[in-house]
């Protein structure tokens, strides 16, 4: 995809765009590349390590591209209550990242949210949003595997 | 404005801050994140004190004085509030006070023993972090780091380089290079102004002293070693001495009981500096060549002209920085006087500057030896001088080397911002006038000042000149160069905030107070002496009979100047 048209809407050397044309970047590539957090640097004039400080800061910047299946378990109170801790620990172990990071292969990001309103089902979990309930511990190495086997034949 | 200051009146002038009050009336407030000279952000909340109607204690370099206010700066609350805020430091902090070089010269250390820190009462987990060693010129480690945001506010808003910046937040945050990248692989200029802002152990120089002493202690090898001239008004705070005591006696005794063979000064280099720059100017002068020309004697000034505003590279002097020319000079010209395979020479630069180290290994100055092989601070060579067990309050002077020893006035004030420009005006005067300037002090380029400018006119000659320190404030004279509407001739740059009296290398913390006072002994050294202009120098024009012809000869200009290289921003 290309940014080009992106850097077009904006005016140059002025500072205070930086938070939304980064948040228009990510939207449009999924995530902040360095290179893409060069160019900004170079256009809004600010030095790089100013726009990777505000970059870090935030949560909604992501600075890895988003893995093929992404995993987002909810942390909603219901979800908690029965045990979403357990399930994000057991995930991030399984895939050997912590939340809000993606596998070497790109194959999986984990990340956490809000309630997803399933809560019938909790503890819940979305894989490219499809809603996977009731989890256990031996439930999700399954649902893991399958995932990993779908990757390998596709 | 009438205002109770600890059960005392005073009088605070209207807009002024607590603290700045307080200074003045001898009451010490401790601070962490404030910097002289720049506008507070009030985020350590190490100054908190008590005003009278005040629900919550109010930070005090960030919070103006009002009529009638009531302060108290000492109260059981405030030291309780400080202490916490000291704790809470120490429980994420190594406690390697031992093995650190800031042992004893520590920010936090201080703080711990003034506020009675005698145990640990908070802990919990520790961040680890990674040193950051490759850069040639300073090391980080971020362990030690307190976050109080020093180094990142003078790199952003005074040298105008932003290497670094804090990232992430809360616990998580720390200050790096963007991407985590090394101060290495970035368009770090190596200035070391960060250095001398950190409070404590987080930021130092890549140490030069291991193998200066491995060095001296081989016997085949023939050391010599070389004095800036800021070095001179400066290391004499390492042993307690008052800012601005002129320690060169005491300095050239002290080199030579660590065990150096022959004892330079860079000064001798500085005056031959004038002798080629002043007549590069006048060609350029004369020739129609590229103006202004921009001075090349500060190695993190020519790193950011590199990074930042290639296209002036044609700008800048071609000639080497002083120490270079003398590295230079003492590998051939001292080499064959003395019959001495330049091989066997080891030369060390004792520098203010960390950006000194950085430059030494430059794949460009040097033929076929590096120019100079080892450049040590001005805290370096304290640290070694303690640990020689030279007693350097009780020396006697002692006086530097032949044939690269003797110096001008014009050569000491390369050391202070506007120095180099003052010297070069006097020889470029008596070159094109035959006579000496019926003022030698040139006063209009001195001082701490960002940006000086003057307009002086030589022999029918207007020459509009500038000096400036502190890169943020070049920006503006390279722009005009770039869009080809300057009205300059000579414009004096230094990358430090008043010039190497200031630079990285110079004994910490950074305070303009202490810059004022190395100042005048730098000045003071000039017009105690008998001969101000680098002209005036007898070994520097027997250097040039016997050996390199004239200024800007062709032995001169291999062994005596360089050329700069574009460096991509990333
Ligand atoms: S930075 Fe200061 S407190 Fe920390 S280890 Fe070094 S001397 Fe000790
Ligand atoms: S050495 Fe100078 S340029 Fe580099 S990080 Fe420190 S202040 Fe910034
Ligand atoms: S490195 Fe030093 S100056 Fe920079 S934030 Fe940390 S403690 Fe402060
Ligand atoms: S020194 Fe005042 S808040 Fe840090």
């Amino acid at each position: 995809m290309d940014t080009k048209q992106i850097y077009e809407k904006y005016p140059a050397n002025d500072p205070s765009i930086l938070i939304p044309i980064l948040q228009e970047i990510q939207e449009t590539e999924g995530y902040l590349s360095e290179e893409e957090m060069q160019k900004v640097a170079g256009f809004t004039r600010l030095p790089v390590s100013r726009v990777y400080g505000v970059a870090t800061f935030y949560n909604q910047f992501r600075l890895q591209p988003l893995g093929e299946y992404v995993i987002r378990v909810c942390r909603g109170t219901a979800c908690h209550v029965k045990g979403s801790l357990d399930v994000l620990t057991t995930l991030e172990n399984e895939l050997g990242i912590k939340a809000g990071e993606t596998t070497k292969d790109l194959k999986f990001s984990l990340e956490t949210v809000a309630c997803i309103g399933a809560c019938s089902i909790a503890p819940v979990i979305s894989i490219n949003d499809e809603y996977h309930g009731h989890l256990t511990v031996k439930k999700i190495q399954k649902l893991l595997a399958s995932f990993r086997k779908k990757t390998k034949e596709d | 404005m009438r205002i109770t200051i600890n059960d005392k009146e005073c009088w605070a002038n209207p807009g002024e801050t607590i603290l700045t009050l307080a200074e003045r009336e001898g009451i010490k407030i401790p601070t962490l994140c404030y910097l002289k000279g720049l506008s507070p952000t009030g985020s350590c909340r190490i100054c908190v004190v008590e005003v009278e109607g005040q629900r919550n204690l109010v930070p005090s370099c960030a919070f103006p004085v009002y009529e009638g206010m009531k302060i108290k700066t000492n109260s059981p609350k405030v030291r309780r509030a400080r202490k916490t805020i000291i704790e809470l430091l120490i429980a994420n902090h190594p406690q390697d006070c031992l093995f650190c070089v800031r042992n004893g010269n520590c920010e936090l250390q201080s703080l711990a023993a003034e506020y009675g820190v005698q145990s640990l009462r908070y802990q919990g987990e520790r961040r680890v972090r990674k040193q950051d060693v490759a850069s040639p010129s300073i090391l980080r480690d971020p362990e030690k780091c307190i976050l109080c945001g020093r180094c990142v506010r003078i790199c952003h808003e005074v040298q105008n380089v932003g290497a670094i910046d804090i990232v992430e937040r809360g616990f998580k945050s720390y200050i790096t290079p963007a991407f985590n990248n090394s101060l290495n692989t970035i368009p770090c200029v190596f200035c070391g102004q960060c250095v001398v802002n950190c409070p404590v152990g987080a930021l130092s120089e890549k140490s030069h002293e291991k193998i200066v002493w491995n060095a001296i202690n081989d016997p085949k090898k023939h050391v010599v070693v070389q004095v800036a001239p800021a070095v001179r008004v400066a290391l004499g705070e390492e042993f307690g001495m008052e800012p601005g005591t002129v320690v060169t006696g005491k300095i050239v005794s002290a080199l030579r009981r660590i065990g150096f063979d022959t004892v330079f000064d860079t000064n001798f280099s500085a005056d031959l500096t004038i002798m080629e720059e002043a007549t590069e100017l006048l060609g350029r002068l004369n020739n129609g060549g590229v103006l202004p020309m921009l001075t090349s004697c500060s190695p993190g000034w020519i790193k950011y002209i590199e990074h930042f505003y290639p296209d002036c590279l044609k700008n800048l002097s071609t000639c080497k920085s002083p120490h270079e020319m003398q590295g230079a000079l003492i590998k051939s010209y001292y080499a064959e006087k003395k019959k001495i395979n330049p091989a066997d020479i080891f030369v060390v630069s004792i520098m203010p500057c960390t950006a000194k180290k950085y430059e030494a290994q430059r794949p460009e100055l040097g033929e076929d030896y590096q120019d100079v092989d080892a450049v040590l601070t001005t805290r370096e060579l304290a640290r070694m001088i303690k640990n020689a067990g030279i007693d350097f309050n009780k020396l006697n002077d002692d006086y530097f080397d032949d044939p690269l020893g003797e110096s001008t006035g014009a050569a000491v004030i390369f050391g202070s911002a506007g120095g180099v420009m003052e010297a070069a005006l006097r020889t470029a005067h008596y070159t094109l006038t035959g006579r000496e300037m019926d003022n030698i002090d040139f006063r209009p380029v001195r001082g701490l000042e960002g940006v000086k400018e003057a307009e002086i006119n030589i022999n029918g000659t207007c020459l509009r000149i500038a000096a400036v320190n502190g890169l943020k404030n070049i920006d503006h004279f390279l722009d005009q160069i770039k869009d080809g509407n300057s009205s300059y001739h000579f414009i004096e740059v230094m990358a430090c905030p008043g010039g190497c009296i200031n630079g990285g290398g110079q004994p910490l913390p950074s305070d303009p107070e202490k810059t004022e006072k190395r100042m005048q002994a730098i000045y003071k050294i000039d017009r105690e002496l008998p001969k101000r202009g680098s002209h005036q120098n007898e070994s520097v024009q027997r250097l040039y009979k016997e050996f390199l012809g004239e200024p800007n000869s062709h032995k001169a200009h291999e062994l005596l100047h360089t050329h700069y290289l574009r460096r991509d921003i990333e």
